[in-house]
């Protein structure tokens, strides 16, 4: 079975195939073919969402993967920053989460906020 | 008396009154929210700041670098103030303030920089049709309450245009348990990045409805349905393609406008394709002393590109303050011509000393290859080829001052092709 997908390398956005046997088509260079059989084999996103925190002026800090984790494991980790709450106060850069699904990346707090 | 005033301390004003800054001058910063950053701070998906600190980053560690960058130099800041008017009065700027410390107060500047940003189109400026419920917001005031305030709009999403806040607003409604049911875009192509349409919509199996819009809402007191038609090449809807969606939630993704509303007594002239003011290379508007940066003069799509704008306004208010004698100006108007929105700036001050400046231009339509061109008069001055041309992207160029021929206007104009 043939997958479709767009390649977002570059602002030229090939429209893969990608068949079972990994054999990429429509690709117009080597980093379509490389991106295709990360998607396929082991794509991996950002994530970026926030937690709760008792700042007086907001409700909610920013956090981030410090680096792209397994796609598939995204709304396991949103479940798992449900059970976070900070207290102010923190420092951009802070762990909230270290090594989170075993996967060797941490999640962290992307803003400052004062106490 | 102040010598400068930064109106709003989101990236422009950070940028802003970061280069504007000299020891001799006194400075003042003024903020409507509790904290400095602006729009940044709700904006915690990452892609920010490639150009500007060869790093990506989340909106909220950009703009934390740029409260950082300005953390040592001795300027006044006012928090949590509103400014509701501005007038200049015999050379000096009359600034209406109100805070809880103050009250109402009236402060004094010699140079202003508006760097107030920008604000969404509602349903009322796109007329849409139907009921009038609870329900419907624009995306970015969504992504607001739910990144800073803690609140979920909604349970059953849909979206109505496909620009980046739409998208992204998509994504993150789906990842905190929404279920969004598709984005609609009224032209036949979206408005937003290939990475954001294959993260954010792709990812999530969420439709997007290219050559569609809304032709009907329902709900008395809150949302219950939209219905979605396909249009034609006059975005006419076609009878017979309705869709239904049972939605408690409609965002809108529908365009953004520079926020200047407040400054009208000043009446400084504004340009009807910008929405923004109408300034010259140094980013000084019609009325001496007054500039204006960021998307407050014109809606950026990178954030890189208003701090690095930002900075050249900083920059020319703190020359224009530190000058001795009055200067006189002399303009030539940069228009755009085939293929070509706005440029900006529109005028070119012929008077000052200067090597080069960028243009900001926005084509009409897209193309993989092109070239722009600018003419004064009828002499080609500049070429520059150019590839990925699309509408929703800034493009820029680099106009020396030793490529002018004549005090003749200038036109920028894009050529599809090779």
């Amino acid at each position: 079975m043939k997958k479709e997908m767009i390649c977002i390398v570059c602002p030229v956005g090939c429209h893969l195939e990608i068949d079972e046997n990994l054999k990429v088509q429509n690709n117009k260079c080597k980093r379509g073919e490389v991106y295709a059989k990360k998607e396929i084999l082991n794509p991996t996103r950002m994530l970026t969402s926030t937690v709760r925190i008792n700042s007086k002026h907001q409700a909610r800090v920013s956090v981030k993967t410090t680096d792209a984790i397994p796609k598939q494991s995204m709304f396991k980790i949103m479940e798992m920053l449900d059970d976070v709450a900070l207290e102010v106060p923190v420092n951009l850069g802070d762990v909230v989460i270290k090594n989170v699904l075993d996967t060797g990346i941490d999640i962290v707090v992307t803003m400052s906020l004062k106490a | 008396m102040y010598d400068v005033v930064v109106i709003g301390g989101g990236a422009a004003g950070l940028a802003a009154i970061h280069s504007a800054y000299d020891p001799t001058l006194k400075l003042l910063l003024i903020e409507r929210e509790k904290t400095l950053g602006g729009i940044l701070k709700q904006c915690i998906h990452n892609g920010f700041g490639l150009h500007h600190y060869k790093e990506e980053l989340t909106g909220p560690e950009y703009a934390e670098r740029g409260i950082l960058s300005v953390k040592d130099l001795s300027f006044e800041t006012m928090l949590d103030t509103t400014v509701a008017d501005v007038e200049k009065k015999s050379d000096i700027f009359h600034i209406t303030i109100m805070n809880t410390e103050l009250g109402e107060a009236v402060i004094q500047a010699k140079t202003v920089i508006l760097s107030t940003g920008c604000y969404e189109r509602t349903r009322g400026a796109i007329q849409l049709p139907g009921t009038r419920p609870k329900g419907i917001m624009p995306a970015g005031s969504a992504q607001r309450y739910l990144n800073i305030d803690g609140y979920l709009v909604g349970k059953k999403v849909f979206i109505l245009g496909s620009g980046d806040i739409g998208l992204i607003m998509a994504r993150r409604m789906r990842l905190e348990g929404a279920e969004v049911l598709g984005v609609a875009e009224i032209m036949p192509y979206s408005n937003g990045l290939t990475r954001n349409i294959v993260q954010c919509l792709h990812d999530f199996d969420i439709p997007l409805y290219l050559s569609h819009t809304i032709t009907d809402i329902k709900g008395i007191e809150t949302l219950e349905a939209i219905t979605i038609s396909e249009v034609d090449t006059h975005f006419q809807p076609i009878a017979g393609t309705e869709k239904t969606f049972e939605v408690d939630t409609l965002l809108l993704s529908v365009g953004l406008i520079p926020d200047i509303k407040m400054f009208d007594s000043l009446k400084f002239d504004v340009s009807s394709l910008t929405n923004g003011a109408i300034v010259d290379q140094r980013y000084q508007t019609s009325i001496p002393g007054l500039f204006a940066c960021g998307n407050a003069l014109h809606v950026h799509d990178l954030v890189d590109f208003v701090t690095e704008e930002s900075e050249k306004a900083g920059r020319f208010a703190k020359d224009y303050v530190l000058k001795t004698k009055a200067e006189k100006r002399q303009l030539i108007t940069i228009d755009p011509g085939d293929k070509v929105r706005y440029v900006l700036p529109q005028y070119l001050d012929i008077t000052q000393n200067f090597d080069e400046t960028v243009l900001s231009l926005r084509a009409t339509e897209s193309a993989l290859r092109g070239t722009f061109n600018i003419h004064q008069g009828e002499t080609l001055i500049h070429s520059k080829k150019a590839r990925f041309v699309a509408p929703a992207e800034m493009e820029r160029l680099v106009l020396k001052r030793s490529d002018l021929v004549s005090e003749a206007p200038l036109k920028v104009s894009f050529e599809v092709g090779t």
